[in-house]
């Protein structure tokens, strides 16, 4: 495994995409998912992707998060040409610098809210008693002080993402993306998690790129683009920086 | 990381205890199988080795029949007691030459039974099988010549049939055979094979041969050599006068057989490790079908925890440390299974022995191979579930529902 050399990359942009393509299946059955994206993420940013079903924005958190590769085109993070990478490299760099929200939440279940937030942790090798206090710390900032032993099964929804949040921002990720996190939640939940998240960006300075199909949500971010049929139709800056 | 991976199996496994218990109950078995079938056969090779070597190495046993195998011999002429004549007339230093034919029979004293061993012999039987008359008295010259119904007993027999009433001068059936107790022998105790040697009733040759087998076949002589005289040298006399006895040409093989006690011995060890080896195979066969068993719980386990598995992936899991916590996960439980058979068999051993009356020889060899193939086991059938683990796309697993 090469260690992944970031000490040249510090004059590169957060996250840049050049023509980026990506198909699934092949001949008459391919689906073009992506069909050539260009986009710039800058670091201390908060994108919403908005979109219909279908329009490709999954597709295009799943590269970012480098959980898939392009097809064609290239993504770079932090300079870094992710395409390039092996799948354990991907893996070593999601580990280190990017945090993970899901519409689901995605806990382990049975599992206390303080044991899944150090799960990230343990993969980075960090001491138990480093786990236990910055786990911490995480839960204290989403909210949830004195819910650390309690499973996702005794948790409500909103306290469920809330968790994950603070799975996702133990790390100190340089990203934190979110797929549809107030998917699952009602209207009052929703504003708390995006109140959350904002928070997050604007005294954490974490960059957050967030897919919703809600204009309400989208509205808390400070850019918003659009997607349809793969390709982006608009991106804008939204006047509100709450 | 190791010890959290181990803690992490640990809780997995105690989340599914029913499954887990019935998972590793084939390698429980399979382990347990295995030890107790080498111990046992070990104790019983152990027993046979220690009887011999108590009986002396001047001990020589003429069968009829050619050697083939362990416990295997083809049909021959059987002896008359002439042969034994024979022997102790022409062979030198030879102390004692006893013709024995012997079958089970129930004997019958009063209302009490005992199925037991008759054997007919003369009292050259005592001498080469170096034991000695308790109370009573030897075969008078007479009685063998006649063949009377008298008898000897061993003390098993006689507490058996008697209690505490006295045999002496008592008269026991055997079959249609009336005879009257006139010895009971001094007790021997257990013997080759956990045959009890002293659960035994000794009649005249020729009254076994009269009145029980109804012919002048002699099943087998038993020779005892002079202390001090050369065994070696006794075999080949006695193996050249049977031949000439039994008219063999040259060309012939022998239709008999002269075995001192070292090839008694490798017979009996013989058939107790063929024995041991083939029980101790069928016993192997159940350790591969429960790892077939953990192969299928972890193949389960596998596809219930997709999700888990695709979130530890996302957040930074390398596919190798998810494949280190299911092959971990299935060696834990392997090794457990492995354990709680070592121990169900150590106490099963000890039980069995005492019941089978051989003794009770600790093989801590086969111990640590067995928990170490149990490992194994968890190893090779955990492998193929982890790998598949390992290999899930991310993105699949966290859709997975």
């Amino acid at each position: 495994m090469n260690m992944i050399s970031f000490s040249q990359t510090d004059n590169h942009p957060l996250i840049e995409l050049k023509g980026v393509t990506k198909v699934y299946g092949t001949g008459q059955a391919a689906m073009h998912a992506l069909r050539g994206i260009d986009l710039r993420i800058d670091e201390g940013e908060f994108v919403a992707v908005m979109g219909p079903s279908g329009s490709g924005k999954s597709t295009f958190l799943n590269i970012l998060a480098c959980l898939d590769t392009p097809t064609g085109g290239v993504y770079k993070f932090k300079g870094i040409e992710v395409g390039k990478l092996t799948r354990s490299q991907r893996t070593r760099l999601r580990r280190f610098y990017l945090g993970f929200v899901f519409q689901g939440y995605n806990l382990l279940n049975r599992t206390s809210a303080l044991e899944n937030v150090e799960l990230p942790l343990i993969y980075r090798r960090i001491s138990a008693s480093e786990r236990h206090r910055r786990s911490l710390n995480a839960l204290e900032i989403v909210g949830l002080k004195g819910w650390e032993s309690h499973t996702p099964g005794e948790l409500s929804g909103g306290q469920q993402q809330r968790v994950a949040i603070a799975r996702a921002i133990v790390t100190e990720p340089a990203v934190l993306f979110a797929d549809e996190p107030t998917g699952n939640l009602d209207t009052a939940r929703s504003r708390e998690i995006m109140d959350l998240l904002s928070a997050l960006n604007q005294n954490q300075g974490i960059t957050v790129v967030m897919v919703t199909h809600e204009p309400e949500m989208a509205a808390y971010a400070k850019r918003t683009v659009r997607f349809l049929d793969g390709l982006v139709v608009s991106d804008e800056e939204n006047g509100r920086t709450t | 990381m190791l010890w959290n991976t181990i803690l992490l199996a640990f809780r997995e496994i105690k989340r599914n205890v029913m499954r887990s218990v019935l998972t590793i109950l084939g390698i429980v078995i399979g382990v347990g199988a295995v030890i107790t079938m080498v111990t046992i056969g070990g104790g019983a090779t152990a027993q046979v080795k220690e009887q011999i070597a108590s009986m002396g190495s001047n001990l020589l046993m003429v069968t009829p029949g050619k050697r083939l195998g362990p416990g295997q011999s083809s049909s021959a002429p059987l002896f008359k007691m002439s042969d034994g004549e024979a022997i102790a007339r022409e062979v030198s230093s030879i102390a004692a030459v006893a013709p024995v034919s012997s079958q089970s029979i129930k004997a019958i004293f009063g209302n009490q039974n005992w199925s037991t061993q008759v054997t007919g012999s003369d009292n050259q039987y005592f001498k080469v099988t170096n034991r000695s008359i308790r109370t009573g008295r030897l075969f008078s010259d007479s009685e063998l010549r006649s063949g009377a119904a008298v008898c000897i007993i061993g003390e098993t027999v006689r507490k058996k049939l008697f209690g505490g009433q006295e045999a002496l001068g008592a008269n026991i059936r055997l079959e249609r055979l009336s005879c009257q107790v006139i010895g009971v022998l001094e007790a021997k105790g257990q013997s080759t094979m956990g045959m009890d040697q002293d659960d035994i009733v000794v009649i005249p040759l020729r009254t076994y041969q009269r009145r029980i087998s109804g012919n002048q076949d002699v099943a087998m002589l038993q020779v005892s050599v002079q202390q001090g005289a050369s065994t070696d040298k006794a075999q080949r006399d006695i193996r050249l006068l049977m031949r000439e006895r039994r008219h063999l040409s040259p060309s012939d093989d022998d239709n008999f057989n002269v075995m001192d006690m070292k090839e008694i011995a490798k017979m009996l060890t013989g058939t107790t490790q063929l024995l041991t080896a083939l029980l101790s195979a069928v016993a192997a066969v159940s350790l591969l079908v429960g790892g077939i068993g953990i192969m299928n719980i972890m193949l389960v386990s596998v596809t219930e925890r997709t999700r888990e598995i695709g979130i530890r992936l996302a957040i930074g899991a390398f596919e190798r440390e998810v494949l280190m916590q299911f092959l971990v996960e299935a060696v834990v439980l392997s090794s457990f299974g492995g354990l709680i058979g070592i121990v169900l068999a150590l106490g099963g051993s000890v039980w069995l022995a005492s019941v089978l009356r051989v003794p009770f020889v600790f093989n801590a060899g086969i111990v640590v191979i067995a928990f170490l193939f149990s490992a194994a086991v968890g190893v090779i059938f955990g492998y193929f579930p982890a790998l598949k683990a390992a290999r899930l796309d991310p993105i699949e697993a966290l859709r997975y529902e």
